[in-house]
């Protein structure tokens, strides 16, 4: 029997980073709010990131890892195509980092300072990945129409993030942050429908290959349950928002839930755009695909090891579950 | 300069600045594993008292190490994509496995370990430390096989130009691996005994009368003591390591331009590339022939050998190497100076009547460690130079085609940011360590507030 070894590696990757997107999103979500909140909530928001974001920002390491590993050739040509926006998401994602331990450790004159850069990481992380997609859907090409509308992905993408990190908090929090956080969320639902809502049109327009895969029949047919879906779960999020928060906490889950539905559907949306290429119409993941010798071992460390991820990070959930209060080292 | 030479400096000062932090995590994580086993044993709240201070800057370095090890990650295909398209078969299972077995350990338990001593079970927290000191060193385990394939691959075929492997054991257990991972791990605990003494010592003297302090100290003293003279065994046999497979390095190291028996230890002296001699040379006569062949009589390989028949130079630069060999046995003969004085003063005097100057001096010392590890590393890595991986694929032919000046601007960016955290990761320490001397709670202290559930040894 013969395995398909890039397909699988290809879905474990994709399945990274759609973990990131969701994990690394609401965090980082989180640190875009900042802005909105007073002294007191910005503790407790970071409480209710503390014990999770090192853990969430790892699967990035482990997406762009399988993508060094799996595909080498792909991840040269990617990253040298993103090298600019690559280096400020890195410095970005550096300075959040950091804020976030340093705020809690500084004297509190320098609190401000950190506050104000773990914002302006967590907002320049979320601009520079909306940037990214925009110009990997475009196919990888500078042009200024194609940067113009990366900017515009840019700007959807930390609406998005700032979104689910609202649905977050609504679940994590209670009283009057937990009220302030489901305003946000109202407000910012429209950044994750007006960024699927460019990223489903333009893909199709770029590349006729990606329009015949939708728009033909019966393919349309039985992908219509994606923005079928799609659809309703937007509906649903925006009617529960409208009605939250209710009597008991009912419900208060199910924003980030959904959400993270949504950010599922979305990517797996592109994914069947995209496949086979893994760098669009140029290369393809069988042919940017590491020896098959070297994929084995790695498919075997990663069939042991994954489900222990998942396990413990589900451990370290349940752990840190129910409501966050400030953060200590107890 | 060139976008070759921009990308080497890019990447050094990248990777440079990572070392720094999981050079502390590794051994840190053991140390605080220590202090709560204490704990465990003795139920004696200082030692719980030394580890919420230590776990805090833990908590600093682990999120300094995992920032700038995402850079790592994406630096590969930024600046350097010839690397993994020539050698990716055997360093992207390398790789795989350090992200897979170790990173998730650590990150995953960290958050129980960090913040979660009164939601688990005690014996979970400490569970949850050993897990993380665990995989911190596994971490290192996989990157240093990586690191020593580079220097001395073995264990492959080219094919069409790219490396396949053909036996994992041998790559795994290449000839450099078990000296370079000895080496770097006691770097890694010599970092740390410094880093706790040295911290420890600015608050005694300032006249903290923690009973939390003077055990740390102690156990930074002692852990220091014992492992430099290990380190400079390991570090011995590490150079005779290198000089079976890796000659022109130790040329290098060594500033040894001609092949001779007899040859000198230099203590001084500035190699210069034009003349291909040193300039200004003080030297032990046969002492580097002694060091490295045992015999005062063994011959010591010259830089003249390695320029090929056409006038391309095969070895390394050779002041850059010369220097920071010189720099990190300087700094590892201090350090064995300090830890055995230091031994020596608390077997006479005890914690309470340690000397002012000499905890001064401690003081200063606490970041020699990094000082030391950096620039055994610049030997290492700048010696392996022009070669990327040893013999099967040159620096210059893996460089990515972007150009000089992006790389020089993204250069830029990434030395002032580097340049702002690395004060204020050094400014927060000891901030912390003033505000802990004079007894002041620590944000985020678990005595602060209401009174929480107290802690409990495990059982």
């Amino acid at each position: 029997m013969t395995l398909d070894l890039p397909f699988i590696f290809a879905a474990l990757m994709g399945t990274s980073i759609l973990v990131y997107v969701i994990l690394d999103g609401f965090d980082l979500g989180v640190g875009i709010l900042f802005p909105f909140a007073t002294p007191d909530e910005r503790d407790r928001m970071v409480a209710s990131i503390g014990p999770f974001w090192d853990a969430n920002e790892t699967w990035l390491v482990l997406a762009i890892g399988l993508l060094l590993v799996a595909f080498p050739v792909a991840h040269g040509a990617i990253l040298t195509q993103l090298y600019l926006p690559v280096t400020l998401m890195l410095i970005a994602l550096i300075l959040r980092g950091v804020a976030f331990e340093f705020r809690a450790k500084a004297p509190a004159g320098h609190k401000r300072t950190w506050d104000f850069l773990f914002w302006f990481g967590s907002m320049l992380t979320g601009l520079t990945q909306g940037f990214m997609l925009g110009i990997y859907v475009m196919g990888l090409a500078w042009t200024w129409w194609h940067i113009g509308f990366a900017l515009l992905t840019g700007v959807f993408l930390t609406v998005a993030y700032s979104f689910i990190g609202a649905a977050w908090i609504i679940h994590k929090a209670d009283g009057a942050l937990q009220a302030k956080a489901i305003t946000w969320a109202r407000d910012g639902l429209w950044g994750v429908v007006l960024g699927m809502g460019a990223v489903s049109l333009a893909t199709p327009y770029v590349s006729t290959r990606i329009f015949d895969k939708w728009f033909s029949w019966p393919q349309m047919l039985w992908l219509s349950p994606l923005p079928l879906a799609s659809a309703a779960l937007i509906g649903l999020v925006w009617w529960t928002l409208r009605r939250l928060p209710l009597d008991g906490d009912r419900l208060s889950w199910l924003p980030f839930v959904a959400t993270s539905a949504l950010f599922a559907l979305g990517f797996a949306g592109m994914a069947y755009s995209f496949f086979p290429y893994i760098v669009p119409e140029a290369i393809t993941i069988y042919e940017a695909a590491a020896a098959p010798e070297s994929l084995w071992i790695i498919l075997i460390g990663a069939l042991i090891v994954i489900p222990m991820i998942a396990a413990y990070s589900a451990f370290s959930y349940f752990i840190f579950r129910g409501k966050a209060t400030a953060l200590s080292y107890e | 300069m060139d976008a070759l030479l921009l990308s080497r400096i890019q990447f050094g000062a990248n990777i440079s600045f990572h070392i720094l932090f999981p050079t502390i995590t590794i051994a840190l994580g053991w140390v605080l594993l220590f202090f709560k086993l204490r704990f465990n044993a003795t139920g004696d709240r200082k030692w719980m008292d030394a580890y919420m201070f230590w776990v805090k800057v833990f908590a600093l370095s682990f999120a300094m190490g995992v920032v700038s090890g995402i850079t790592m990650s994406f630096q590969f295909g930024t600046n350097w994509p010839g690397f993994m398209e020539t050698v990716g078969n055997v360093a992207g299972p390398l790789l795989a496995y350090e992200v897979l077995t170790a990173f998730f350990l650590e990150a995953a338990f960290l958050g129980i370990m960090l913040f979660g001593a009164s939601r688990v079970k005690p014996w979970v927290h400490t569970l949850a430390t050993f897990l993380v000191a665990f995989g911190t060193t596994m971490s290192a385990f996989w990157i240093i096989v990586l690191n020593s394939w580079m220097h001395t691959p073995q264990g492959y075929e080219l094919r069409d130009g790219v490396v396949h492997a053909t036996d994992w054991m041998a790559i795994l257990f290449n000839p450099s691996m078990p000296y370079r991972l000895v080496h770097m791990l006691l770097a890694s605990g010599l970092t740390v005994a410094f880093l706790i003494a040295g911290i420890s010592a600015l608050r005694l003297l300032m006249k903290d009368k923690a009973e939390g302090t003077k055990s740390a100290f102690r156990t930074g003293i002692l852990m220091a003591a014992m492992l430099i003279p290990l380190q400079i065994v390991a570090g011995d046999m590490h150079g005779l390591n290198t000089l079976e497979h890796q000659p022109a390095k130790v040329a290098a190291m060594e500033g040894n331009w001609e092949t001779q028996s007899n040859a000198p230890l230099l203590l001084f002296a500035v190699p210069n590339k034009e003349t291909r001699s040193n300039d200004y040379e003080i030297g032990i006569p046969s002492l580097a022939s002694i060091i490295l062949t045992h015999d005062a009589d063994g011959v010591v390989p010259g830089l003249n050998d390695f320029v090929a028949e056409d006038g391309t130079i095969l070895h390394p630069p050779v002041l850059q190497v010369f220097w920071s060999f010189r720099v990190m046995v300087g700094v590892g003969m201090l350090m064995l100076a300090t830890s055995w004085l230091g031994a020596f003063l608390l077997w006479r005097r005890g914690v309470d009547r340690m000397p002012r100057l000499y905890l001064m001096g401690m003081s200063g010392m606490a970041f020699m460690g990094w000082v030391a590890t950096l620039a055994g590393w610049y030997t290492t890595e700048i010696g392996r130079q022009p070669w990327l991986v040893s013999g099967v694929l040159a620096t210059a032919d893996a460089v990515s085609p972007v150009a000089a000046p992006m790389v020089l601007s993204t250069l830029i960016a990434y030395l002032l940011v580097y340049a702002g955290l690395m004060i204020a990761y050094m400014w927060v320490i000891t901030y912390l360590a003033r505000k802990a001397a004079k007894g002041e709670t620590l944000p985020l202290d678990p005595r602060q507030g209401v009174a929480g559930p107290d802690l409990m040894p495990a059982e």
